[in-house]
């Protein structure tokens, strides 16, 4: 018995449809785990792609050096680092939310590069028209070139989003009940492990063959030119 | 004295919807050297991408030296060719792109012995010994360790006709050899093809916008508009007597400029 | 308590290190050989290579490698006594085969978008040239696809260097086992994670730095970008 559900070990099919609900609850976590780490990585990329693009390179440097950091260590190593390093300074969290610090962290990185290329991808041509109207340098970005690196930002960013479901599961060594972590519960209790495991690739599946699709009819409804100011 | 080489049959091209050739009777004789000219658009690459074997015939019959070049089978009962009748097909033609198509990651040397090795089998001696005579022949062989963006366009269209001639066809198609070149690099290619013209027995197809090069080189010139020849005859008639109003429209349209 | 200091941690994360270098390096090389035959097999003409190369690679791009781990090392056996074989893999095996086939499936979509990416223009060289199209794959179109894919096949290389970390996770000995072990031990936390993370960053530099000489050997001929 898992979350008050009971399985029913009769035979494979039998346990497939008991467990399913169990699973959904434990998909119901791993999407929560999915958005919150999503969110937080959008703001710190954000940053880190502020911090990259500074002026100075006192700043811009150490920045680099971060995000390079962030991105070439494993998840693992870095949820373990928040997990048992920062209550060791009094920060205690739920193992929930450490998780979502974590997944967020590490695709902050990523997001930071999106962010720039984005950015960058925007014709020079466009920003020196805007010099050349004497737009205020605040203007030019957020009037001019935000606009015309969204629908290029937004795609990658969703192809992200699908990454960090994938990356879930990496919490269950920290005891979030995610999807996987379920499954292997319900695996060790009842001695089949192939019925939860395969259900679990099976729901991976289904979400990210719909999240793709999300992604690509974002992609399609994002006018190629920028979104329109009126 | 005809020895037809070429000979298109009441042949059809269609894309789709699009008919690019419609009802083309068209024959080039062994060693000759033929201009097809026409408005953009009109189907002059077509038939040479058709003899290339790179776009199929909706209708009619190709006949390349006496053998159908995109069918097989007995005469009556042909059926569409398989690869390996189009691939002993292809070893009569060559073909000279508009835009060169040189193997970007091939030096100059293996750009040409590439195929003699590996489709003719030759040694590699010999098909080196055959690159440089080639390359030689087209003033090149100063270059042959480089690497083709090493090249100018023009100096890089005579190793792609050199290419082509590495492979001995019997045939070969030009098309629109000179318009991505530069204003003063027309002249050097140009002056490869007029000697090959001069000096070899090979078939030659070319198309072209250069019509005082193709009144200097060619045998016969072609005028096709929309699908089908409207007139052709040697250079001279052609040029300065066309008969029918859509050459004369044509030729005075490009010799204003 | 204990008394060891990060000089004593030293050997025993280099020991696992040394296990994380050798499984990033057989899974990459494998992946690859995976990326090129699942790649090539999509293109190919025969409809059933190329449904189960499809297949291949949605099912694995649309998981999580810690699922297909779990599933390769705990589900596969129970498939195997099904049918009569025995599909029990020891650890290392699981490991390499899981993220061999998680890093193909990716390459596989690198490969095949790069060799599509070869300009029209170049095959019909080739078929002028009368090349067969298999002559046409290997010497005209991959030699140009390559270098092309050498920054993405970079990416995804450090990519399975830090998935290793999660082989961990079915016992193997690797640094995030060891740097575990450690911390179990000693409870120092903050200097093992540390040091782990730093060795982990150490490796992926070499890796890329290896991986860019890689590929501006394959791409020399190319003309200098910039
Ligand atoms: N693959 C294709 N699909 C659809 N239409 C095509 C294709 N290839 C050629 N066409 C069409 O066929 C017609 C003839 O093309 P072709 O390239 O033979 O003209 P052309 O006489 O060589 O013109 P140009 O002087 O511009 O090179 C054109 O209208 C072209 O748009
Ligand atoms: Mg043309």
């Amino acid at each position: 018995m898992l979350f008050g559900f009971e399985w029913d070990t009769t035979n494979g099919w039998t346990l497939a449809v008991s467990i399913l609900p169990i699973l959904l609850l434990g998909l119901w976590v791993t999407l929560k785990a999915t958005v919150l780490g999503f969110a937080i990585a959008m703001v710190l990329g954000l940053v880190l792609a502020a911090l990259k693009a500074a002026p100075s390179r006192l700043v811009s440097w150490p920045a680099r050096a971060v995000s390079e950091f962030l991105r070439d260590t494993p998840l693992l190593i870095q949820l373990f680092f928040l997990y048992y390093v920062l209550p060791e300074f009094g920060l205690v969290l739920p193992a929930f939310l450490t998780g979502a610090i974590a997944l967020g962290l590490q695709y902050s990185a990523y997001l930071s590069e999106v962010y720039r290329a984005g950015i960058e991808a925007v014709p020079r041509g466009q920003t020196e028209a805007a010099v050349a109207l004497n737009l205020t340098p605040a203007r030019r970005f957020s009037r001019i070139v935000v606009p015309q690196a969204i629908p290029r930002i937004v795609p990658a960013m969703g192809n992200y989003l699908v990454s960090i479901m994938k990356d879930v599961p990496v919490l269950s060594v920290v005891t979030v009940l995610e999807m996987l972590n379920v499954a292997t519960i319900i695996g060790d209790r009842t001695f089949n492990y192939l019925v939860p495991l395969t259900m679990v690739g099976g729901l991976y599946l289904i979400m990210t063959l719909l999240a793709a699709q999300g992604v690509r009819l974002l992609d399609r409804a994002l006018p190629k030119t920028g979104i329109p100011l009126k | 004295m005809t020895d037809p080489i070429i000979k298109f049959e009441n042949v059809a091209k269609r894309f789709g919807d699009i008919r690019v050739l419609e009802g083309l009777d068209f024959t080039v004789n062994r060693g000759e050297k033929v201009t097809i000219i026409g408005p953009s658009g009109s189907g002059k690459s077509t038939i040479l991408r058709i003899l290339m074997t790179l776009e199929d015939v909706s209708d009619g019959i190709v006949w390349v030296d006496g053998t159908p070049l995109w069918h097989e089978g007995a005469a009556g009962a042909l059926k569409p060719a398989g690869e390996a009748h189009l691939h002993k097909m292809r070893t009569k033609l060559g073909m000279v792109f508009q835009s060169f198509n040189l193997f970007p990651h091939m030096s100059i040397l293996r750009n040409i012995t590439e195929a003699p090795v590996q489709v003719l089998g030759l040694s590699k001696p010999d098909a080196r010994a055959r690159a440089m005579d080639l390359l030689e022949m087209v003033g090149l062989a100063d270059q042959a360790g480089k690497f083709p963006h090493q090249l100018s366009g023009g100096q890089q269209q005579r190793v792609a006709i050199a290419r082509a001639l590495a492979m001995r066809p019997e045939i070969l198609l030009f098309d629109e050899p000179t318009s991505a070149l530069d204003p003063e690099l027309v002249g050097e290619v140009q002056e490869v093809i007029r000697k090959l013209a001069e000096e070899h027995d090979l078939t030659m197809l070319l198309v072209t916008h250069e019509m005082r090069f193709a009144r200097e080189i060619s045998d016969r010139v072609c005028f096709i508009d929309a699908g089908a020849i409207r007139e052709q005859g040697p250079p001279e008639d052609l040029f300065t007597n066309p008969k029918e109003a859509r050459t004369q429209q044509f030729l005075q349209a490009v010799l204003a400029d | 308590m204990n008394d060891m200091t990060w000089l004593d941690y030293l050997p025993v994360l280099a020991q696992g290190a040394w296990v994380t270098v050798q499984l990033t390096f057989w899974s990459t090389i494998l992946g690859a050989v995976v990326a090129f035959g699942a790649g090539l097999g999509k293109l190919s003409r025969s409809r059933i290579l190329r449904g189960v190369c499809i297949s291949y690679i949605e099912v694995f791009r649309g998981t999580s490698l810690l699922v297909q781990l779990f599933w390769l090392y705990f589900a596969l056996p129970i498939v195997g006594e099904a049918i009569g074989f025995n599909l029990r893999m020891p650890p290392v095996t699981a490991g390499i085969v899981a993220l061999t086939l998680n890093i193909g499936a990716y390459g596989a979509e690198v490969v095949r978008g790069a060799v599509q990416a070869v300009t029209v223009q170049q095959y019909e060289a080739a078929r002028a040239l009368n090349f067969t199209p298999r002559q046409t794959l290997w010497r005209v179109a991959l030699p140009q696809a390559l270098p092309e894919m050498m920054p993405t096949f970079d990416n995804l290389a450090v990519q399975n260097l830090k998935d290793t970390a999660l082989v961990s996770l079915i016992t193997l000995g690797d640094l995030a086992m060891r740097a575990e072990q450690l911390r179990n031990y000693t409870q120092d936390s903050a200097t093992i994670y540390s040091m782990a993370l730093v060795m982990y960053f150490g490796m992926a530099l070499v890796l890329t730095t290896l991986m860019r000489a890689l590929g501006a050997m394959i791409g020399r001929w190319r003309p200098a970008r910039r």
